[in-house]
């Protein structure tokens, strides 16, 4: 069952790690978006999957009747959607006023905290 | 003989300065420089309770005490006491009594004296610590926190910039060297499971049968000879005059460039009296001996002087340590107690010259001996010790080292001729430093020059007194020091008869003779012995001074160098290097290993599964190959919505309606900035850019793919669902399970996950109101302009 969304979860991370290798900021941004599915796609996998059955407990029982997803994956994911979310809304408005700052999407010309021609340490006592 | 056992009064005693340092700042506060005298109580005390021990261990007892430090490694507190350790501990407490004195009195008015005396106890301890310490690890210990409080007292004078380069240079070469010797002790550790000196000292061919000698005998010699300024090492040694003249005194004559010598003399029932070891100690003494004295005639700055005889002196206690003869031995003995006592006495001389004169360069002075009589004798006694005269201690330490040299026969004539060149010009040194500021005309100082305190006379009158006196009761400083000292170097016991006068014409006499008709002869041409030596070192041009200036700048360019390499300051790097160990991390362990998953058999999926895969992918291709930002957007929609279908599918209802509304929000929030941005979403990279990074790329991709797969070809541990799934309504009341996880059993965590989107929020908003003055944008490149405008942003 699971071997076919490994196969999946795989391309997508392919994906967006060569996105998230561009020098353009926007295509970094469209790489961390899937980078986030990819890792919770990752976990839910680690769980093993089943089909259909989500994990509810009947009205007139204490325990489910037949086996169910995993449960512990998905609160692990529903976390994670959540935080890389607003992860990912963060970084957009930073790359945004970054753009408007520097004037530049490049990420390689973005030299304000390592400055070209830094430098070299005082070589005195 | 098995040491014995004694109370932990010892062990209190090694830790008393450390409390001293504690109490000294308090104490100059209330006295001012007075407190040198209630602090001169504390190494006072400690000389006598070591005096205590002269007796028993003059009849040849050893004893131990120990400490619990760190059990579990081995490694305690404990202390061996016998004749060498005892002589020691004498030296560096009784010498520490006037060096504080010295220091009350010449750093008299200093706004930093409490803080002088703290370190100076700190080094005291040190000191004690390192002599007495049986424990391998624990004298390497107290080994290292000598370098760093010499490093501190160096640097005592840390607003000059040679202050400070002295420091660190006397801390990279001593502290360097005694890493060198931890690697020693390990290694006598392991090759013989013992961790206790005295226990090592009970079996003498333990390490020479071990198989790991020539390591172990090198590694040693790293630490001995760092420490004691050997050749080509010695060049941290002068350097170090930069510290007050207390701290020459005391560091420089007779305590921290001791140590490397007591380490050998310690070790030699170990290690000593091998091919090797009487082949190395002799050249390189010899040559530090030479180099020593040659170095010492070029200079004209009396601490210069002496420092550079200091080195010399190392060098002539190492060439004898390393004859391994007994006789030329007992001279290594005597030689190490009178140069303690004429050389911490000559040091304060120098000190007290250029306190009351203003300079201790002696082309500028003269004529002093009537304005600073009890000085001048002191001068003259500790430097008729120091040119090997009797009737002081120096003469009987040469004689005894020319009997031994002289009868040693393997090497003895090259050794003796080397020392007898090496003693003729330390008397050249010794009357340089007597005579000229003394003798002849008066010459106007910078200071007018008159006596000095009793705080600054007092230590070199009793220690140049001392070498006076321990020469005229010679048979008693025989039995009571010489004796013992050298037993612990034999590994047995030894008496010995010593004589101030020869009792007859023999060899080492007609030496002396010898050595002194020469040193007259050439102090008589000191002068040009100088300028011609001057000479000769200018065309030399290169020292390992210099050399360590290379060193040091060869060091920080390198690292730059490589920092530079790392760190490029550009993001792609980073995400390449990050990614491509990210890579390497998820491959090579399976592939080392030989774990990778087998081969899968593909399940079947129904068609709608099938064709939502598709969608996924059609959506990951579409944003990879988008030409604009609407389908770029348009297409990260679709792989959202594919991976919300894919958790539908698979029994989580709950993910999937939130990533539904998650995957809605992002691309609002998505279309909104990029339509403000007015980037294209373009890729702009080369053919062979695409190619590396592709590869990187598809290696992280297949690495997590075959991770998983290896995964979930495991069996699963489903004990923590089960238990969920459970107790989710028995004691929670809930029926959903995944809600019941995410508000009752970690609901904490959940708390957590709030408190980041709150986080986010407030940051983008943040981001959001935070404006530039408009005047600032101009020159947004410029890094300070930038920074300072964040600065103000806060």
């Amino acid at each position: 069952m699971e071997t076919g969304v490994s196969i999946l979860i795989g391309l997508f991370f392919a994906v967006a790690v060569y996105l998230m290798l561009s020098k353009q900021l926007v295509r970094m941004l469209l790489g961390i978006a899937i980078l986030g599915n990819a890792v919770n796609m990752l976990i839910f996998t680690n769980g093993r999957l089943t089909r259909e059955v989500p994990p509810l407990i009947p009205e007139h029982l204490y325990v489910p009747e037949i086996a169910t997803a995993n449960p512990l994956p998905q609160a692990l994911v529903l976390t994670a959607i959540v935080i890389s979310f607003s992860f990912f809304a963060f970084l957009l408005v930073l790359a945004f006023r970054a753009y408007q700052e520097l004037g530049t999407d490049e990420v390689n010309r973005m030299r304000v905290a390592e400055p070209e021609n830094d430098q070299t340490p005082p070589q005195g006592y | 003989m098995t040491p014995a056992a004694i109370d932990d009064t010892t062990l209190y005693a090694v830790l008393a300065p450390f409390a001293a340092a504690v109490v000294a700042p308090i104490l100059t506060r209330w006295f001012k420089h007075n407190a040198a005298w209630p602090l001169a109580i504390v190494p006072g005390m400690i000389f006598l309770h070591f005096a205590g021990f002269i007796g028993p261990v003059s009849e040849g007892q050893t004893f131990v005490a120990s400490m619990a430090w760190a059990p579990s490694y081995g490694v305690n507190f404990s202390v061996y006491v016998d004749g060498l350790s005892t002589l020691f501990a004498l030296l560096i407490s009784g010498i520490g009594t006037f060096i504080i004195l010295y220091a009350g009195g010449y750093l008299k008015g200093h706004p930093q004296q409490g803080r002088f005396f703290s370190f100076l106890f700190m080094f005291m301890g040190a000191m004690l610590g390192l002599v007495l310490c049986n424990n391998l690890i624990s004298l390497f210990i107290f080994w290292e926190l000598t370098s760093i409080t010499s490093f501190l007292l160096i640097g005592f004078d840390h607003l000059r910039a040679a202050s400070r380069r002295a420091a660190v240079q006397a801390l990279v070469v001593t502290g360097g060297g005694g890493l060198v010797l931890l690697a020693g002790f390990i290694l006598i550790i392991n090759a013989t499971g013992e961790i206790e000196m005295s226990v090592l000292l009970s079996s003498p061919d333990i390490i020479k049968d071990s198989g790991l000698y020539v390591p172990i005998f090198l590694l040693v010699l790293g630490g001995a000879f760092t420490k004691s300024a050997q050749f080509p090492f010695h060049f941290w040694l002068p350097n170090a005059m930069e510290a007050p003249t207390p701290v020459s005194a005391y560091l420089h004559s007779a305590t921290m460039v001791k140590a490397g010598v007591y380490l050998l003399m310690r070790v030699h029932p170990l290690l000593g009296d091998t091919a090797l070891w009487t082949t190395v100690l002799p050249l390189f003494g010899g040559i530090t001996l030479l180099v020593g004295t040659i170095l010492a005639v070029r200079m004209t700055d009396l601490k210069l002087m002496l420092a550079y005889t200091t080195v010399a002196s190392l060098g002539l206690l190492v060439m004898l340590t390393g004859t391994s003869h007994e006789k030329a031995l007992e001279g290594a003995v005597l030689y190490l107690l009178a140069h303690s006592l004429f050389k911490g006495a000559l040091f304060m001389v120098a000190g007290t010259i250029d306190h009351e004169a203003g300079t201790r360069d002696i082309t500028k002075l003269g004529g002093l001996r009537s304005a600073m009589p009890i000085t001048f004798v002191a001068a003259c006694l500790a430097a008729l010790s120091m040119a090997g005269l009797p009737p002081f201690i120096g003469f009987i330490a040469k004689e005894v080292l020319y009997y031994g040299t002289w009868g040693w026969l393997e090497l003895g004539l090259p050794i003796t001729v080397t020392a007898v060149i090496g003693n003729s010009l330390m008397l050249v040194i010794a009357a340089a430093v007597a005579i000229k500021p003394f003798f002849g005309p008066k010459v106007d100082t910078p200071k007018h020059a008159h006596e000095g305190p009793i705080l600054l006379f007092a230590g070199p009158v009793f220690l140049s007194v001392t070498g006076l006196g321990l020469a005229l009761i010679a048979h008693t400083t025989g039995v009571l020091f010489v004796g013992p000292t050298l037993s612990s170097l034999l590994g047995e016991f030894k008496s010995i008869d010593l004589h101030l006068w020869p009792t007859k014409i023999n060899a080492p006499l007609i030496l002396s003779v010898i050595t002194i008709g020469l040193g007259i002869a050439l102090f008589t041409q000191l002068d040009r012995l100088r300028s011609f030596i001057a000479s000769v070192l200018a065309a030399i041009g290169w020292g390992p001074d210099k050399g360590f200036d290379q060193f040091v700048s060869g060091i920080v360019g390198l690292s730059a160098w490589i920092t530079r390499r790392l760190q490029t300051g550009k993001m792609h790097t980073y995400m390449m290097l990050t990614f491509g160990f990210t890579a390497l991390a998820v491959l090579l362990p399976g592939y080392l290993t030989n774990s990778l998953p087998a081969m899968p058999k593909m399940p079947e999926y129904r068609f709608y599964e099938w064709g939502i895969f598709f969608i996924a992918i059609l959506g990951l291709i579409a944003v990879l190959i988008a030409k604009t930002r609407l389908t770029a957007i348009v297409s990260l929609g679709i792989q959202g919505f594919a991976v919300a279908l894919i958790f539908m599918m698979f029994g989580a209802p709950d993910l999937s309606f939130t990533q539904f509304m998650v995957e809605t929000l992002s691309v609002v929030i998505l279309a909104l900035v990029m339509t403000r941005l007015n980037l294209s979403p373009r890729d702009h990279r080369t053919a062979p850019a695409a190619l590396g990074t592709g590869v990187i790329a598809a290696a992280v991709g297949l690495g997590l793919t075959l991770t998983l797969l290896a995964i979930t070809q495991q069996p699963f541990d489903s004990r923590l669902s089960e238990f969920f799934t459970e107790y989710s309504r028995s004691i929670a009341h809930g029926r959903n399970i995944v809600n019941v996880i995410l508000v009752d059993f970690r609901g904490v965590d959940t708390l957590g996950e709030i408190a980041v989107v709150v986080l986010a929020g407030l940051c983008v908003l943040a981001l959001i109101r935070v404006r530039t003055k408009p005047e600032a944008t101009s020159d947004g490149s410029d890094p300070d302009v930038v920074q300072t405008r964040k600065a103000e942003a806060r």
